[in-house]
């Protein structure tokens, strides 16, 4: 057995018997570490495999959290249900936005700013949205409900579980997708969309299925993450800085790696974390900390790790991933 | 039998005619070379049969089929592979990764594909540079790199736009077997455009000119060479030199 299956299995092993060493509160942060993985994950196909930045993917997880969210106040469907329908939804409008991007050429930055601005299209209309509570958000009904895991009903450690093993799956579907015949045609679409084209690659088509790959995969996020917090808030959910706090998490364990989103999830959210309890402690009422933390964080981690941490960490361990 | 057929091409940029009515016929198992001085229209002319541009007017027929219209990738999937005159390596990637991308084309499994490049850049010499990330090599393995990823796609015809500019002498002396051997060996046809003389003659069956987007004159090496307006507006004094 190779060295880094070793790992990854003591890795695994240690994650599946965590919660007993832990009380609700660190199970919780868990809970945000593996569902930040898990998105970052998502947003790494986009941009570490096909070189598309997108700066919007708050929109799809917030569709999904909706749609779901929709269906289970209104009409009583199940989120394993209604995660059929938020990923319908979230591949329909990837699959429109990618259209409109490919169709007429739009690209690199123009692309990017694309991508805000249909979040923000999001933000603006739920708001607006009686059907879905509009400005005052949609709660979900908590009493009675225990123990109904169909439901997605539970509490900390039932989502720790639930998380942990989306986080899993979204590192493995990754690691396979990174070998497959689609990867690579990725891969050489962010290296050089002209070149691949002259390999007989159809870009657009490489490019629309990484769009679709990874919105399928957020949206799956957004619906867990409606589950768990029961409710939910088009202001928050289709933020801006929620779009970058699902790219921090893969930009510092390393874009285009496997194993940089999780690593870069188990460094943030403790991080931000620890950030709560050290301005509380020091009692200071600071709503911005968290952001100018984190930004000199992010400076200090470039500066240091230009390719993000994982890169330079597995050189290090001597580990072998695949190049990006 | 010919299996590339250029008809009447012409290509307009604006007021320019950089392609001006351009017609070749490219045999099987031929090595034509396409020359002519800088601005003559030869890149242009090889982004009209690849499929990056549409043409003004004309046609373009490849193994029977009409070609022109058609997006690069599909021209390529066709069996008519290019190279660019600028190398474009995917540079973050290892030079056996950019070959077996090549080969993608016809193999479905990566695994496949892999073994496939191996023989390609086992017959380039570059199977000692297959775990370097193409960025770090050297220029002549750049352009070996280009041909071998073109070569991947297992193409009817390859474009090779100026393989040969920026080497020496011995490493433009290797190229040419190379070249030689894909041709002989693999029945690649090869269309080249080249400014490097000495490899025009040692492989070209045929040899096309143009100048300010026109055909000024087509034969075989030797008569071209011999051609007054070649020698006026190309060669110049230095023929053959």
């Amino acid at each position: 057995m190779r060295r880094e299956h070793l790992l990854l299995g003591l890795l695994a092993a240690a994650l599946l018997a965590l919660p007993l060493a832990l009380d609700r509160y660190q199970t919780s942060v868990l809970v945000l570490v593996f569902l930040s993985a898990y998105v970052g994950q998502a947003w790494n196909v986009m941009m570490g495999f096909a070189g598309l930045l997108s700066l919007g993917h708050a929109l799809y997880v917030g569709l999904g959290a909706y749609v779901s969210a929709a269906l289970f106040v209104h009409f009583g469907v199940s989120p394993l249900i209604g995660l059929l329908a938020a990923v319908a939804v979230c591949v329909g409008v990837a699959m429109a936005i990618g259209a409109l991007s490919f169709q007429f050429r739009i690209e690199g930055v123009y692309f990017a700013l694309l991508t805000i601005a249909f979040a923000e299209v999001a933000r603006i209309g739920f708001d607006h949205l009686k059907w879905t509570g509009g400005a005052g958000g949609l709660f979900l009904p908590v009493a009675g409900s225990d123990g109904q895991w169909w439901n997605l009903r539970g509490g900390p450690l039932f989502f720790y579980y639930v998380a942990l093993a989306m986080a899993a799956a979204a590192f493995a579907l990754c690691a396979a997708l990174r070998r497959s015949k689609l990867g690579y045609q990725w891969l050489a679409v962010r290296e050089d969309a002209e070149a691949a084209r002259a390999v007989g690659i159809d870009v657009t088509r490489a490019r629309m299925s990484a769009v679709v790959v990874s919105a399928a995969m957020s949206a799956l996020g957004g619906v867990v993450h409606v589950f768990y917090y029961n409710n939910v808030f088009s202001a928050q959910i289709f933020d801006m800085t929620r779009s970058i706090d699902i790219m921090l998490a893969p930009i510092i364990g390393g874009i285009g790696t496997l194993f940089g989103p999780i690593l870069g999830a188990f460094i943030l959210v403790p991080l931000g974390e620890g950030l709560i309890f050290a301005t509380q402690a020091l009692g200071v009422n600071a709503p911005g900390a968290k952001a100018v933390f984190f930004g000199l964080a992010l400076m200090i981690i470039i500066f240091l790790a230009p390719n993000g941490i994982w890169p330079s960490l597995r050189k290090r361990l001597g580990i072998g991933e695949a190049k990006p | 039998m010919s299996l590339l057929k250029v008809d009447g091409v012409t290509k307009r940029f604006r007021g320019l005619v950089a392609v001006d009515t351009v017609s070749l016929d490219v045999e099987k198992g031929a090595i034509f070379a396409v020359i002519g001085p800088n601005g003559a229209g030869k890149t242009t002319l090889f982004n009209l049969i690849a499929g990056v541009y549409a043409c003004d007017g004309g046609a373009i027929h490849f193994d029977g089929a009409r070609i022109d219209g058609l997006a690069p990738d599909a021209v390529c999937a066709f069996g008519l592979a290019r190279t660019f005159q600028i190398v474009r390596p995917f540079p973050g990637l290892t030079v056996h990764e950019n070959v077996a991308i090549g080969a993608l084309l016809r193999q479905a499994d990566p695994q496949a594909a892999f073994a496939a490049a191996e023989e390609v850049l086992r017959k380039l010499d570059l199977w000692d540079r297959r775990a370097q990330v193409a960025s770090s090599l050297t220029l002549p393995d750049r352009k070996r790199l280009e041909v071998a990823r073109a070569l991947a796609t297992k193409p009817k015809l390859l474009l090779l736009d100026e393989v040969m500019a920026g080497l020496r002498p011995t490493e433009t002396d290797r190229m040419v077997e190379i070249l030689r051997m894909i041709n002989r060996d693999e029945g690649v046809t090869i269309v080249l455009i080249e400014h490097v003389m000495r490899a025009v003659m040692a492989l070209a069956d045929q040899v096309h000119v143009l100048n300010h987007g026109a055909s000024i004159a087509e034969g075989s090496p030797r008569e071209v060479t011999r051609h007054p307006q070649v020698i006026a507006s190309y060669l110049g004094a230095e023929a053959l030199g």
